[in-house]
């Protein structure tokens, strides 16, 4: 037995070639692994918003420390600003400033702070009005900041977004924040890596947002813990990188620590014409590397879970957690389905919804639409919905608010004339940033509204207090406010 | 830095699985630069009505709660959004624990940053918490982070464990930035070799 035991581990030593992409990406950002301590990660991209960030500065300068990689730190303002036209300075006032946005003023003096911080310690700012400024996992994309191969962390859940790019990329808290702005390392026990292959392919309709909603529904919110989840497979390698974000961006929805999905052809066409990403010999010196990134063909996952695409309908949440999704045309589940400790939170969830068990969800009339946020604002999505909207009307007593995730993605949906396909549908057109998917800045339903929205989080209150959130993708979302009830989009496209 | 080594206090029951941290503190409350005076958001949607008088029910306000550390709740709590507010609206609540079935990730490293312990009990555990606060309102918790116990009054031990490192930070007082930063030369070595 011990023998055996030995000899596996030594062919594990002979061939190397056993590694998943989270073990090569993990042992390349090894600083020192003292003992009795977790292993210390070098972090080669940190992003930072006003949220998360001013109790870190505030530790650093009360321990006189400066920021360790400024060039390795970027800001943008996302999670407070205003994205209603209204609050902004008509465009004959000059730039956008803090002093002319219609703003409360606790979101004013915190925004402020980060203007002060980002000044003080050198770090890049993506302020509002800047010409790069968005939520802060588009823009890293889209700047060509996020890599394949590099440790990105940042204080917000959702960065496990990088990860569609073969990065590894995680939330952090504020602590950490501070830590990795000191140090440029944090402590990081090492993840157990989940691969979800997914077969076949996703049928007419049937999107990114579609597919990680099934996967969560399948293993459930806490069923990533520990795990960075691994997508692949044919229905995954057929997508392109904003897709890949899309199912990435979720992956924390089922409790996992990140996303990963190996980098080739589609990730590298993405990144040739991006600003920030490596030019000539640096290019091809990092593609080389890149390309030897890939999970091995034998390489051992602690738990794999398999999905076959085909089978996925447009998908839609009923209740308060993401992982409470069902295909649109489904019913609301019975919780006599459920384990019993699920059976209180569904009532739960269901009592805060205003739905039964067997109610059909198609036809359910909604007040709101919000198409945004960093799982669905990129222009693949509004090009999605404007491919609903176009030439049709918003419901009557629907409001629709589509919400651009940067300021390059907002300068091409108005190059490509969508900004007048949502207008003319009766659509609001916004401002970057994350709006209705945090409600921070005013922008959430009342009490007892009903909302088809394309963001990430349908948990009581999120999107304004009281307000009840259905989960879907920008087609069923755009459907959804043309008709003004849930809707299979499958029957307007 | 925070320390923890051994609490008894009563518990406050919030029998419920998957807590978000929208829940903890919603997000409207994090308009905000610095961690104090977060206590108030605590549960906010929970526990007070539109009014804002303290719902009926919500275990937070009630008698039995008064001065308590501790809170228990079912499993995967935290899960969700990565705000430290969260830990740290719990502990200017005056916890110091919080005793669940499971945690969600980021909010265990979150916790444990700020010295509130994460303490993982099995389900006949949890059971038996929840029927001995049901008979007995004012019964207490031993959470014992030095042996890594946490007691039922009247009841044996049961063994839980956190992460080595950050229990080691919390019994003798280290700083986890202060051990990083103690890393100096490993990190220049790291950045020369990769030309970063
Ligand atoms: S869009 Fe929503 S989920 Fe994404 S970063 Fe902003 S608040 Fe977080």
């Amino acid at each position: 037995m011990n023998a055996a035991k030995a000899a596996k581990t030594e062919s594990e030593d002979l061939h190397p070639s056993s590694k998943t992409m989270l073990d090569r990406v993990f042992s390349e950002h090894l600083v020192a692994q003292g003992p009795g301590a977790p292993p210390m990660l070098y972090v080669d991209l940190h992003l930072l918003h006003e949220v998360t960030s001013p109790q870190a500065f505030a530790g650093l300068r009360a321990r006189g420390l400066r920021v360790r990689r400024p060039d390795r730190t970027v800001a943008t303002m996302d999670h407070s600003i205003p994205t209603n036209r209204a609050s902004f300075p008509t465009s004959t006032a000059g730039p956008v400033t803090l002093a002319n946005l219609t703003l409360d003023d606790a979101a004013r003096a915190q925004l402020r702070q980060l203007e002060d911080n980002c000044r003080e310690f050198g770090v890049e700012l993506h302020a509002l009005g800047g010409e790069h400024q968005g939520i802060v996992h588009v823009i890293g994309p889209e700047l060509g900041l996020t890599q394949p191969g590099m440790t990105i962390v940042c204080g917000d859940s959702h960065t496990s977004t990088h990860g569609a790019f073969g990065a590894l990329a995680f939330g952090i808290g504020t602590s950490e924040v501070e830590n990795v702005l000191a140090t440029q390392c944090l402590l990081a026990t090492k993840p157990r890596a989940m691969e979800i292959r997914v077969d076949g392919f996703l049928g007419r309709g049937v999107t990114a947002k579609d597919l990680v909603l099934a996967i969560i529904a399948e293993i459930g919110v806490g069923g990533g813990t520990g795990h960075v989840l691994e997508f692949t497979g044919d229905a995954v390698r057929s997508l392109d990188m904003e897709a890949r974000m899309t199912v990435c961006n979720m992956s924390i929805e089922a409790g996992a620590r990140a996303g990963m999905i190996a980098p080739d052809d589609v990730t590298f066409q993405y990144l040739a014409r991006r600003e920030r990403a490596p030019k000539g010999a640096a290019w091809d010196e990092a593609l080389h590397r890149w390309r030897a990134l890939p999970s091995d063909p034998e390489a051992r996952f602690d738990r794999r879970v398999q999905i076959d695409a085909s089978r996925i309908e447009p998908m839609i949440t009923y209740g308060t957690h993401p992982g409470m999704g069902i295909g649109v045309t489904g019913v609301v589940p019975d919780a006599s389905m459920l384990s019993s400790a699920e059976q209180a939170a569904h009532a739960r969830a269901l009592e805060y919804m205003g739905l039964r068990p067997g109610e059909r969800l198609l036809g359910k009339k909604i007040d709101v639409v919000f198409i945004g946020s960093c799982t669905n604002s990129r222009i693949a999505d509004l090009r999605a919905a404007a491919r609903v909207l176009d030439g049709r009307r918003v419901a009557a007593g629907v409001r629709t608010l589509i919400v651009p995730g940067s300021m390059a993605v907002k300068r091409q949906a108005e190059a490509e004339g969508l900004d007048r396909i949502f207008e003319d549908a009766g659509a609001e057109w916004r401002n970057p940033g994350c709006s209705m998917c945090i409600a921070m800045n005013g922008d959430q339903l009342r009490p007892g509204e009903w909302s088809v929205s394309t963001s990430n989080r349908n948990f009581e209150g999120r999107q304004g207090k009281g307000g009840r959130t259905f989960l879907a993708s920008p087609l069923t979302a755009a459907a959804a406010a043309v008709t003004g009830c849930i809707t299979d989009v499958r029957g307007l496209l | 830095m925070a320390t923890f080594t051994k609490l008894t206090s009563r518990y406050v029951v919030l029998d419920r699985n998957d807590v978000d941290t929208d829940q903890i503190i919603p997000a409207r409350f994090l308009k905000v630069t610095t961690k104090e005076g977060l206590e108030r958001h605590l549960f906010a949607d929970w526990r007070w009505d539109e009014a804002g008088l303290p719902r009926e029910g919500f275990p937070l306000d009630a008698e039995e709660a008064r001065g308590a550390a501790i809170l228990v709740a079912g499993d995967n709590f935290g899960c969700g959004s990565s705000r430290e507010h969260a830990p740290w609206a719990l502990l200017s609540f005056g916890f110091r624990a919080i005793v669940a079935r499971s945690f969600a990730d980021i909010f265990c490293a979150n916790a444990l940053k700020n010295g509130l312990v994460p303490v993982v009990v099995d389900a006949e555990m949890h059971a038996a918490i929840l029927a001995s606060r049901a008979s007995e309102p004012r019964a207490s918790l031993t959470v014992d982070l030095a042996a890594e116990e946490v007691t039922l009054e009247g009841a044996t031990a049961q063994r839980f464990s956190v992460d080595p490192f950050a229990r080691h930070c919390l019994l003798s007082g280290l700083d986890e930035l202060g051990y990083l930063l103690s890393h100096e030369k490993e990190i220049a070595a790291h950045e020369a070799a990769r030309r970063t």
